[in-house]
């Protein structure tokens, strides 16, 4: 840089730099290489802090409740006694469902399967640096047995999938993220179809055909086929239904609220589950789950 | 050479190149990061605001030297892609941030910009900018088709801009006096 007058040398500078990240860039589209190593430093250095604070804030969380929120727990008893009944009475009325759908059977079969299915709580404590993220950052990673694409949910619904795993953390991507994608299908007509994310609140289901009837307000399960997630999990309910050829357009809102994770379940296995009727008896001889459980056995 | 050295000393003679405090630009870029990757857990509409990227254009615009402006901006770029997880490959903030740092120390080199109505007027501009690099690299390198212009980046750039006023007032205080 000798020649260069001292007032391009900053131009030079520039030009060097990006070259240089574009360079960086291609490297990572060629080789499928994520830049592991910085990415491990900058986690591991940042991670303590997030932790920390979700500690924090989970700590002056409590201490509000339980010393002065105190107040306001008469109203809430009462309001909780009245979730209390509904919630009885919504049960009552979906106990008699199952005893006459096969469909509602077999997911009651499977809820009993889930018992055995290693899975391990985690809380969320914090997100993508990226503006309008759509990855979370979890506590728990390779050390618990967390790995590359397995399936997170909460009680509600499914949340999306692991795709980084490091030391004491992994990074899950939501299933808003417009990358992201679960095989989908909607629950009444059990018509499948992938579920894919956005970049916004709602999910699009992408193929569903013109001449199939859809409703706004049914429920959209996980169809297993993503070799993800397990069968009739909660994705979402259908929102919204536009015409179109040759497939309609079908949003859907999310079952679980993604907007406000704070803990979710990890399943630690990376084989797909099955129904109880379609488990194949050599599950065991292929699979050796994480945690070494087996992935579905009732 | 000389001459050109010299009419810009001329035409910069009232522009002040700011000290700071040891290790405020390290500290303040670490708490960027933090936050930046924190508190959208517990208060969503965070997200909207790029704290690394005010960072990169405080910092720039104070120390008005481009080549230190560039290269802040490559690193906060590149740490606030590694914590971005793998769908943000290495280098897409990098880029960006490197060619705001390199932008606001040139400017802030040639202008006065501690009036808040230049630093809301700069940030909205670097920040549509920053967004327009990113959007360039994901269409051009990366071939992933993304929108160029919606009215939450307008919205979003209000946001930031209004929050810089603010947070470099507070990042006034790291300077040596």
């Amino acid at each position: 840089m000798a020649g260069v007058p001292s007032r391009h040398k900053s131009l030079v500078l520039l030009a060097g730099v990006i070259i240089l990240q574009v360079v960086l860039l291609a490297v990572q589209i060629k080789r499928d290489s994520q830049g592991r190593l910085l990415r491990v430093w900058t986690v591991g250095a940042v991670s303590p802090f997030q932790r920390a604070g979700a500690k924090g804030i989970g700590n002056i969380r409590d201490t509000w409740s339980h010393y002065f929120a105190l107040q306001n727990t008469t109203r809430d008893n009462e309001q909780l006694r009245r979730e209390n009944d509904a919630l009885k009475l919504q049960v009552n009325q979906l106990q008699s469902k199952a005893a006459e759908s096969d469909r509602l059977a077999a997911l009651l079969n499977f809820r009993q399967a889930q018992r055995n299915v290693p899975m391990l709580a985690a809380r969320v404590i914090g997100t993508g640096a990226d503006t309008g993220s759509q990855t979370v950052d979890l506590d728990r990673g390779e050390r618990d047995g967390v790995r590359r694409n397995m399936g997170v949910i909460t009680p509600d619904g499914v949340v999306g999938k692991v795709i980084e795993s490091y030391r004491d953390t992994a990074q899950v991507q939501l299933l808003t993220d417009k990358y992201s994608g679960v095989g989908g299908m909607l629950a009444e007509s059990r018509i499948q179809s992938p579920v894919g994310g956005t970049g916004e609140p709602l999910l699009s289901m992408k193929y569903i055909p013109t001449d199939e009837t859809v409703n706004v307000g049914e429920h959209v399960v996980t169809s297993g086929m993503d070799r993800i997630f397990p069968r009739d999990l909660p994705v979402g309910i259908v929102t919204e239904i536009k015409t179109g050829r040759p497939f309609q357009q079908v949003r859907v809102r999310p079952a679980a609220n993604l907007q406000r994770l704070e803990e979710v379940i990890v399943l630690l296995t990376l084989h797909p589950l099955e129904k109880k009727e379609t488990q194949a008896p050599a599950a065991d001889a292929t699979g050796k789950s994480v945690g070494g459980t087996a992935a579905v056995n009732p | 050479m000389m001459n050109d050295a010299f009419d810009l000393r001329l035409a910069e003679a009232h522009i002040e190149v700011h000290k700071f405090r040891s290790g405020a630009i390290v500290v303040s870029t670490f708490f960027a990061l933090v936050l930046q990757a924190f508190v959208p857990v517990y208060f969503p509409k965070f997200a909207v605001l790029d704290l690394p990227l005010l960072v990169v254009v405080y910092f720039g615009l104070s120390r008005r030297n481009p080549s230190t402006g560039l290269l802040l901006g490559m690193v906060i770029g590149l740490l606030q892609d590694s914590l971005s997880g793998p769908t943000v490959p290495l280098g897409l903030y990098g880029i960006a941030k490197t060619i705001i740092g390199y932008l606001a120390s040139s400017i802030g080199a040639r202008l006065d910009t501690e009036h808040p109505a230049a630093r809301f007027a700069l940030t909205m501009m670097f920040f549509v900018l920053h967004q327009g690099v990113i959007t360039l690299t994901r269409r051009l390198l990366l071939a992933e088709p993304e929108p160029w212009f919606t009215l939450r980046l307008v919205i979003a750039a209000a946001v930031n801009a209004v929050v810089a006023v603010v947070l470099f007032t507070l990042l006034d205080r790291l300077r040596k006096s």
